[in-house]
């Protein structure tokens, strides 16, 4: 694995002057995991979505990497035919045989979690040798923040409003990583923007392993989260310091907390500080946090149990 | 004219022979009734070494054609095949392959959309694609379904189109029967489609290029739009092109549409697909007992021949128009709606009358075909004035 000083030497293959808003965690995401393609050409793909909108519009690219954008749900199936025609040309001898090249797709919670999730179950089977990393910002944001199935429970979305009747989301986030671990993939792993140099080594790992592999990467949204653009890297880290956000890997079926957390902080500290979790502290709303934090616990003890196990 | 050989096999054999024979970098596909055949000789072929090609076995058609598209983009020939369901689940992709001008082969088995399920032939499949920006073949037989199939590489490759081509077939009457079919040797079909040199792919690295970018916010979307419909017009030219020069090769002539008995006929039925045979069937037998009957069957649906059918029903006096699939609160199915347009222009006004048949695979008896001569000749001789729509065989009670 590199470290910092020759990181900053590799050449940043997202260029500044997207339009993406300023603290927007999915630019880092994009930048620290494409550190670990090293040297090697990569083509990425990308589903419709924050990431993509703001780094595509005609006639300009943020990419200094062959780029390809399809639909919303099937960033993963585009980008597994791309390593098809990889693997078809070098067999049929177009392709110098000796060429290497990466294949990536990135695709937010909801392009991956929801409506992305049966191309991306199929691309993962079929064992193409490419990364699909989700850039998680638990809600759809480029439409108006509604909610996803990777939203938190509690949170206001605009299809999972505040009132009366309703606080918030009503369900828990569902484990895609635990999901596509159960794929049987050869590389799975969990990481956080605010952990670059855990999330750099999983990117490496993840394009150094022949097969599918899968990243989770935590990637705040100042503006669907309302919070200041300046604390996308904070709020990040407090994700996985109170639990919420586990960080690990899964190789080869082995689980491994590759973050250990030694005093696990109380949710409170990762919601207060957001205003889409603002409802939850008003009188009335003790029960729903302490269930919360219940359901926050039980998925980190999940975790911790089946790296323990192994 | 090249080597071939005769085989008594189905349409989907030949089509997957075609696919083979074109040599595709990659196919992507998923399986339905009536196409599967397509998909499992392919499959074969891969097994035994007979292609290079990457085969996918995709999760489902939506992911096969989204596949496809990555492929292409990629740099890569590329085929898939599907019908029915499967057609509609890849409508968003259609329209993205079409309008990222990827150059995507595809075969259809012309099967009913649900509900209720049925898996027998008519062309709702397809007509739900129509406007998707796909040049579209229509085959009557295995013969036109595996020369389609061959020519298809060309026109979707050439410079002037960049566009998917679909090849298709009728479900079952011509995808599983047994037919005569004319195979040329693999070396001539290789020949004739060439090497695949795409502009700006993915694979080179060295020039990274961007496909599918965002072209809305005052984006020239809408010029993008014009740029597809021009070639689309261009592939007009071309298709009549590759089909002259598939005939030098093939020894079979190629023309967008097919005529029989037009020189002098005075009423004709206007078809698509399989039907054309029974039609054909009729015809001759009327012509025997002296009736002056033609038949024009349309073999590119799209870009759609307008010229090509008004100048063919020039003089006629009535034309029925037999449509396999429904556009229910129009006046007519889709070919209907063409015809009409087609012969707007024309000098004497010609009575039209739209027939709906054989729905989910209803039965094209010969006496139905006879019934629609019958009409347009009681309509010719200024009997009767030309009715409303007919359903052409349904039976009074579901
Ligand atoms: C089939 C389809 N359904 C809906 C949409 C509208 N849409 C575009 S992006 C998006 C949400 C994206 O959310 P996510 O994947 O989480 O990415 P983010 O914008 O949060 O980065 C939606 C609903 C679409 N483009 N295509
Ligand atoms: S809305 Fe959120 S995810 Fe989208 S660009 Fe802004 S900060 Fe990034
Ligand atoms: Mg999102």
């Amino acid at each position: 694995m590199a470290n910092l000083k020759e990181l900053t030497h590799r050449e940043d293959r997202l260029a500044g002057g997207h339009r993406l808003c300023a603290g927007c965690g999915a630019s880092v995401a994009v930048r620290q995991v494409l550190l670990g393609a090293g040297e090697d050409p990569v083509v990425v793909g990308c589903a419709t979505g924050c990431l993509e909108v703001s780094t595509t519009i005609y006639p300009y690219s943020s990419w200094k990497t062959p780029f390809i954008h399809n639909a919303f749900e099937n960033a993963a199936a585009t980008i597994s035919g791309v390593e098809a025609a990889f693997a078809g040309l070098k067999r049929a001898g177009k392709i110098d045989a000796d060429k290497k090249v990466r294949f990536v797709a990135f695709g937010g919670d909801g392009g991956t979690y929801d409506i992305g999730l049966q191309a991306l179950s199929g691309a993962m089977e079929r064992g193409h040798d490419m990364v699909y990393v989700c850039y998680d910002n638990g809600a759809y944001m480029n439409t108006g923040i509604q909610r996803s199935s990777a939203t938190p429970k509690g949170a206001w979305a605009t299809t999972s409003e505040v009132g009366v009747a309703q606080a918030g989301k009503r369900q828990v986030r569902k484990d895609l990583t635990a999901i596509i671990a159960a794929h049987g993939v050869p590389y799975a792993a969990q990481a956080s923007i605010s952990h670059w140099k855990d999330l750099t080594a999983k990117a490496e790992k993840a394009f150094n392993t022949p097969g599918p592999a899968f990243l989770n990467v935590f990637a705040p949204c100042p503006r669907g989260w309302r919070i200041p653009s300046s604390m996308t890297v904070e709020i990040a880290k407090l994700a996985v310091q109170t639990g919420f956000w586990p960080v690990y890997e899964v190789e080869d079926g082995v689980w491994r907390q590759t973050v250990r957390v030694a005093n696990k902080k109380p949710i409170e500290e990762f919601l207060k500080p957001q205003g889409r979790f603002k409802h939850l502290f008003a009188p009335g709303n003790e029960a729903l946090l302490a269930e919360i934090q219940a359901d926050v616990d039980r998925a980190y003890e999940g975790v911790l149990k089946r790296c323990a196990a192994e | 004219m090249a080597e071939h050989k005769t085989l008594a096999t189905t349409g989907n054999s030949v089509v997957a022979e075609a696919m083979r024979q074109c040599k595709p970098n990659v196919m992507a596909a998923y399986p339905i009734t009536p196409q599967t055949t397509i998909v499992e000789e392919f499959a074969g072929f891969v097994a035994k070494g007979r292609t290079d090609c990457e085969y996918v076995t995709v999760e489902s058609e939506h992911s096969a054609m989204s596949a496809c598209v990555g492929a292409s983009a990629a740099g890569a020939r590329v085929m898939t095949a599907t019908s029915s369901q499967g057609l509609a689940l890849m409508w968003e992709e259609l329209h993205i392959a079409a309008g990222m001008r990827l150059p995507i082969v595809m075969a259809n088995a012309n099967r009913a959309l649900s509900a209720p399920i049925n898996i027998h032939c008519d062309h709702s499949d397809i007509m739900g694609a129509r406007d998707t920006g796909w040049v579209t073949f229509f085959a009557e037989t295995a013969q036109e379904a595996y020369d389609n199939t061959i020519m298809a590489v060309r026109i979707a490759e050439h410079p002037d189109v960049m566009l998917p081509v679909m090849s298709t077939l009728d479900g079952f009457i011509t995808t599983h029967s047994i037919d005569r079919v004319d195979v040329l040797d693999d070396a001539s079909v290789s020949g004739f489609v060439g090497e695949y040199r795409p502009k700006n792919p993915l694979l080179n690295t060295e020039a990274p290029a961007l496909h599918g970018s965002f072209a809305g916010l005052g984006g020239p979307f809408f010029e993008f739009k014009r740029q597809q419909r021009e070639a689309m017009e261009s592939a007009r030219t071309v298709i009549k092109q590759v089909g002259d020069e598939y005939a030098q090769i093939s020894g079979r002539p190629f023309d967008v549409i097919d005529t029989w008995g037009m020189d002098d006929a005075e009423t004709a039925i206007v078809v698509l697909g399989s039907t054309a045979g029974n039609a054909r069937h009729v015809a001759r037998e009327l012509r025997a007992q002296g009736e002056k009957v033609g038949v024009v069957k349309v073999r590119v649906w799209r870009p759609f021949p307008y010229a090509e059918l008004a100048a063919a029903l020039k003089g006629v006096k009535a034309v029925a128009v037999l449509d396999r699939a429904e556009s229910f609160g129009a006046e007519g199915g889709p070919l209907f709606l063409e015809t009409r347009s087609a012969l707007y222009d024309a000098e004497a006004r010609v009575p039209v009358v739209g027939y709906i048949y054989g729905l989910g695979g209803a039965d094209v008896r010969l006496e139905l075909i006879e019934r629609v001569y019958q009409d347009l000749s009681d309509i010719a001789a200024g009997g009767v004035a030309p009715g409303s729509l007919v359903y052409l065989g349904a039976r009074e009670e579901a």
